[in-house]
C-alpha cells in the first residue's frame, strides 16, 4: 500500500473538523458574546424554574379551591395541601398501612412486568420469524389489547381466587400488549439489505436474531418496556381495587379511603401510586438509555 | 463459505496459465413473478483481474444482474455459474451495523463465516489499514461520513479476502469529491489484491476510470449492447479523467448508452 493513499483519510478528517475549530476560536475572540458555558447554566435555571413557577400556581389554586370554594364541612374532597404532610404522611398508623401496602403493589407490579416481558418477547420472536406464525397469533395480541381486562377480573378472581396470583395475572394482561407490539415492530424494521447481507453469508436464522434483529430492535423493544412499566402499575392497583379483599394493596386503600371519606390518606395513597408509575417508567427509561444509548437517540422516540 | 451458484455447481476450469474465471454468465435471463422481463440474453465473464463495470440507466436491470451473480435471487433461464471461494458484496449503502463500532462491523463476515477470534481481529486490523481507517477502530457508524462508512464497508468485505467482488452503485450517494477519492482506494486495493469484479454504476465516467472492461445495458428487457475494453493501465490517477483518450472513450460509452436507450 502506498504512503499517500494513507495520508488521505487524514485529509477527510480534517476538512470535517475544520469548521468547528474557526467557529469555537472565533466565538472565543468576540468579547461582546456571552461565552457558550454562562448561556447553558442560564437554560438549565429557566428549565427547573418554570415548571416550578408551574408548581407554585397550581399549589396556589389548589389552596384557595379549598378554603375559598369550598365548605368547610365539604373540604375533605380537595383538603389543603398540608393536611396531606400532617395528617396522612406524618401520621404513624397511616404509614403503617401504606407502606405495606406499597410493598404489596410493588411485588405484584415487577413481577406482573417481568412475566409480560418474557412472554411478550418469545411471543413476539415467534411471530417474527415466519409469517404464518405471525398471522396465527398477531389477532391474539390485538384481542387481548382490545377486550376490556375489567371485564375480565370477575372471572380470573372466580378461577384464580383473590390472591396474589389473580393480582399477577391482571397485571400481565394489562402490561403485555406494547411488549409484544414493539419486539415486533422492532424485529420487522430491520432494512432488507441487512438481511441479504447475512443471507449472503449463510448466516442461520439464530445467528441473525441474535447479531441482527434483537439488537436491531432494541430501541423499540425499551419504548415497549417504558410504556408497559407504567401500565404495570395500573394493572396491579386495578385488580387490587376490585378484589377489594385479600393482602391489600394500594389500590384496596385507595376505595377504603374513599369510602370512609378520608381526604388527606387517600390523596397521599394517589400521590404514592403516581410514584410508582414514575418511578418504574423512569428505570426503564434508564435501562433503555444504558442498552442502546450509545447508538440510538432516544428523544426520537414519543414516549 | 460454499459459492452460491443457484443454478450450476460451481467447477473449475481453464488451462493453468489462464486468470481464473471467477463469474460465468451464458444467455442469463430474469422474469419477474409479475411477468416483468428484468433481464435476456446476458453473456459475461470475470476473472481474476477483471474490472467490469455495467453502465446503464435506472431501471434497466443492472441490481438484478448482481443479485443474481451474487446468489440472492435466482435467474429464470441460462447459467450463472460462480467459481469463487469467497465473495464480497457491496451495497447501494454501507448497511453497517448502527450498534457496533467499526471495528465490530469489519469483524462481522469474518465471524459469520466462523473463522477463530485472533484470526478475524487479525483480518479486520489489516482491512482497517488498507482502507485508510486506522484510528477510527472504535468510532459507532454515525460518528463518520457517508465515505468513512463506505470504507468500512468495503474493509467489511475485504476481511474475506474475496476472489469475486460485486459492487452495487456503492459511492452513488457520496459527493463527487469523496466519490473520486474512492475510486482511487479502490483502483489501489483492486492492484493490490488482483480480485475479479462486478461494478454496477449510472456513471459513465467512473465507469471507464474504475475498469478493464465496461460493459453498456439498456433496458426492458435489460440486455448489454456494447463492450468497451478499456486501454489505461494500474498507473491511473485523477487526472486520467482530463486527457483526451479518457474522454473519447467516454464519449464512446455514452453514445452507445443513447443509442441503446432510444
Amino acid at each position: 500500500m502506498s504512503a499517500p493513499a494513507d495520508a488521505r483519510p487524514a485529509v477527510e478528517e480534517a476538512a470535517v473538523s475544520a469548521p468547528t475549530t474557526t467557529l469555537a476560536a472565533e466565538q472565543a475572540a468576540t468579547p461582546g458574546a456571552p461565552p457558550v458555558a454562562a448561556r447553558r447554566r442560564g437554560r438549565r435555571l429557566t428549565d427547573l424554574l418554570l415548571p416550578l413557577g408551574v408548581f407554585a400556581a397550581l399549589l396556589g389554586s389548589w389552596y384557595a379551591i379549598t378554603y375559598l370554594v369550598l365548605d368547610e364541612r365539604r373540604r375533605f374532597i380537595l383538603p389543603a395541601p398540608h393536611t396531606i404532610l400532617t395528617d396522612a404522611l406524618f401520621d404513624q398508623p397511616t404509614m403503617d398501612k401504606l407502606l405495606p401496602a406499597l410493598w404489596r403493589t410493588v411485588q405484584v407490579t415487577f413481577t406482573g412486568l417481568a412475566i409480560a416481558i418474557v412472554i411478550g418477547m418469545v411471543w413476539a420472536i415467534a411471530m417474527s420469524q415466519a409469517r404464518s406464525v405471525e398471522r396465527a397469533l398477531f389477532p391474539y395480541a390485538v384481542a387481548l389489547q382490545c377486550i376490556p381486562i375489567l371485564a375480565l377480573v370477575p372471572l380470573i378472581a372466580f378461577w384464580f381466587g383473590y390472591g396474589f396470583n389473580s393480582r399477577v395475572i391482571v397485571c400481565v394482561m394489562i402490561s403485555l400488549f406494547p411488549i409484544v407490539s414493539n419486539t415486533l415492530f422492532g424485529m420487522q424494521s430491520v432494512d432488507r439489505s441487512m438481511h441479504e447481507l447475512f443471507d449472503l453469508h449463510s448466516a442461520s436464522r439464530l445467528t441473525k436474531l441474535r447479531k441482527l434483529q434483537l439488537p436491531a430492535a432494541m430501541p423499540a423493544i425499551f419504548a415497549g418496556f417504558r410504556i408497559s412499566a407504567g401500565l404495570s402499575v395500573v394493572g396491579a392497583i386495578v385488580g387490587d381495587l376490585f378484589f377489594k379483599q385479600g393482602q391489600a394493596g394500594l389500590g384496596i386503600l385507595l376505595s377504603n379511603y374513599s369510602s370512609r371519606l378520608q381526604g388527606p390518606e387517600l390523596f397521599l395513597t394517589i400521590f404514592v401510586a403516581a410514584g410508582l408509575g414514575f418511578a418504574v417508567f423512569a428505570v426503564f427509561g434508564w435501562l433503555g438509555k444504558v442498552a442502546v444509548g450509545r447508538w440510538y437517540d432516544q428523544s426520537r422516540d414519543a414516549g | 463459505m460454499s459459492a452460491p451458484a443457484p443454478t450450476a455447481p460451481p467447477q473449475r476450469t481453464g488451462a493453468a496459465a489462464a486468470p481464473t474465471r471467477v463469474l460465468r454468465f451464458r444467455d442469463v435471463a430474469k422474469t419477474f413473478p409479475d411477468g416483468t422481463v428484468a433481464l435476456e440474453g446476458v453473456d459475461l465473464d470475470v476473472h481474476r483481474g477483471d474490472f467490469v463495470t455495467v453502465v446503464g440507466p435506472s431501471g434497466c436491470g443492472k441490481s438484478t444482474l448482481l443479485r443474481i451473480a451474487s446468489g440472492l435471487s435466482p435467474a429464470s433461464a441460462g447459467l450463472s455459474e460462480v467459481d469463487a471461494q469467497r465473495i464480497g458484496y457491496v451495497f447501494q449503502d454501507a448497511t453497517l451495523l448502527p450498534w457496533r463500532s467499526v471495528r465490530k462491523n469489519v469483524e462481522l463476515l469474518a465471524e459469520l463465516h466462523g473463522m477463530s477470534k485472533t484470526a478475524t481481529a487479525q483480518a479486520a486490523l489489516d482491512a482497517i489499514e488498507l482502507v485508510g481507517l486506522r484510528g477510527h477502530e472504535k468510532k459507532l457508524p454515525r460518528a463518520l461520513s457517508g465515505g468513512m462508512r463506505m470504507r468500512a464497508s468495503l474493509a467489511r468485505s475485504l476481511t474475506l479476502d474475496p476472489d469475486l467482488f460485486l459492487f452495487d452503485e456503492p459511492f452513488g450517494a457520496l459527493d463527487e469529491i469523496t466519490r473520486e477519492r474512492l475510486n482511487d482506494e479502490l483502483i489501489r486495493l483492486f492492484h493490490a489484491k488482483g480480485f475479479g469484479a462486478l461494478f454496477i454504476t449510472h456513471s459513465v465516467s467512473e465507469a471507464v476510470y474504475l475498469s478493464t472492461r465496461v460493459l453498456v445495458m439498456s433496458g426492458r428487457p435489460g440486455h448489454i449492447v456494447d463492450t468497451f475494453e478499456v486501454p489505461f493501465g494500474a498507473d491511473r490517477t485523477p487526472e486520467l479523467r482530463f486527457t483526451p483518450e479518457f474522454a473519447a472513450l467516454a464519449g464512446k460509452v455514452s453514445h452507445a448508452l443513447r443509442e441503446g436507450h432510444s
